[in-house]
């Protein structure tokens, strides 16, 4: 049955949080939004089979996702959800799931561990994923200059690279707004945006 | 997540899992019976549709009526149910094949929405 979206009828949108494990990402969502938790157990489809290494698990035909995501509510009724991408190699298939539909996606980087989002900007970039890149700086990390990120991350130069600190709201406010802008401007052609 | 510490993983409490697994729920179905595939931030609504003679609704199905008899994503849907949400795409499944439950499809290429980013963008400015 098909409806219509009208009055009382939220609407949504959703933003992905990716990054390498232990960068910030649960922190970045919860400076932000009310974290609520989300289970999953999906069956092992096509689709994971050679992304998940199978062979351990002989039978198994599900795989369990415990995750958080960050949700917004804005008196126009819209709801944004941000979800922090699972950073173990066996739930890469749920990016798919979260990927989809998404308005875009912030990397969040560690500049003491920069290679630890290698994984996040190839997934991006292949998909045509607008993404931006967050490096949180943390109190007495060395700063880096963004041209120095840019070219350790072999980030095109339209990618935007904003400096944050995960933990504080106006911070990941600033990062949210500034990939929200990134996806308006349309630097990207809509034909790479298919999952598909 | 899992612990490995011996040659046998040991489970305890929780680890161990429901005592009912998620999937009997379900009786085994993985997938929704019309084949329907629900985005994570699609919203369900109740419609005003009478329970059918033959549909022998269980407990999580009422549940899950119950709940999006306010328009409801499916993403808190779950997590309000605390159900995987594998389970919960197949009760709504049959939700809708009964014409209890309508889904809202939201917009899948949001990037190219203008109107949708705009109020996003005017949502996080006010913060």
């Amino acid at each position: 049955m098909a409806l219509n979206h009208s009055d009382g009828v939220p609407s949504t949108a959703k933003i992905l949080i990716s990054g390498g494990f232990g960068v910030g990402k649960t922190t970045l969502v919860g400076a932000i939004s009310e974290i609520r938790p989300l289970r999953t157990e999906e069956p092992m489809s096509d689709r994971s089979v050679g992304i998940d290494d199978t062979r351990r698990v002989g039978a198994k035909t599900t795989t369990t996702v415990a995750m958080d995501f960050g949700r917004i509510s804005f008196p126009s009724g819209l709801v944004l959800y941000l979800f922090g991408t699972p950073g173990q190699e066996r739930f890469w298939f749920m990016w798919d799931e979260l990927s989809i539909g998404a308005i875009g996606a912030v990397v969040l980087a560690d500049t003491q561990r920069v290679a630890d989002c290698f994984a996040s900007i190839d997934y991006f970039e292949h998909h045509g994923m607008p993404f931006i890149v967050a490096v949180n700086c943390f109190d007495g990390a060395p700063r880096f200059d963004p041209d120095d990120i840019r070219i350790a991350l072999s980030l095109g130069p339209g990618v935007p690279i904003v400096m944050c600190d995960a933990r504080d709201r106006d911070s990941v406010k600033h990062v949210l707004v500034s990939l929200v802008r990134y996806v308006m401007s349309g630097s990207r052609r809509p034909d790479r945006m298919s999952l598909g | 997540m899992t612990r490995h510490d011996g040659p046998e993983d040991r489970w305890f409490d929780r680890d161990a899992g429901p005592v009912v697994r998620p999937y009997a729920l379900t009786m085994g179905r993985t997938l929704p019976s019309g084949g329907e595939s629900f985005d994570l931030i699609d919203v369900v609504v109740a419609t005003s549709g009478r329970m059918p003679e033959h549909f022998r609704p269980g407990p999580e199905h009422r549940r899950l009526l119950s709940l999006c008899r306010r328009p409801t994503p499916i993403v808190d849907l779950t997590s309000e149910i605390d159900l995987p949400l594998g389970v919960v795409r197949v009760l709504l499944g049959d939700l809708i094949s009964e014409g209890l439950v309508g889904v809202l499809a939201t917009q899948k290429q949001p990037a190219t929405d203008q109107r949708l980013l705009r109020m996003v963008l005017d949502g996080l400015e006010s913060l």
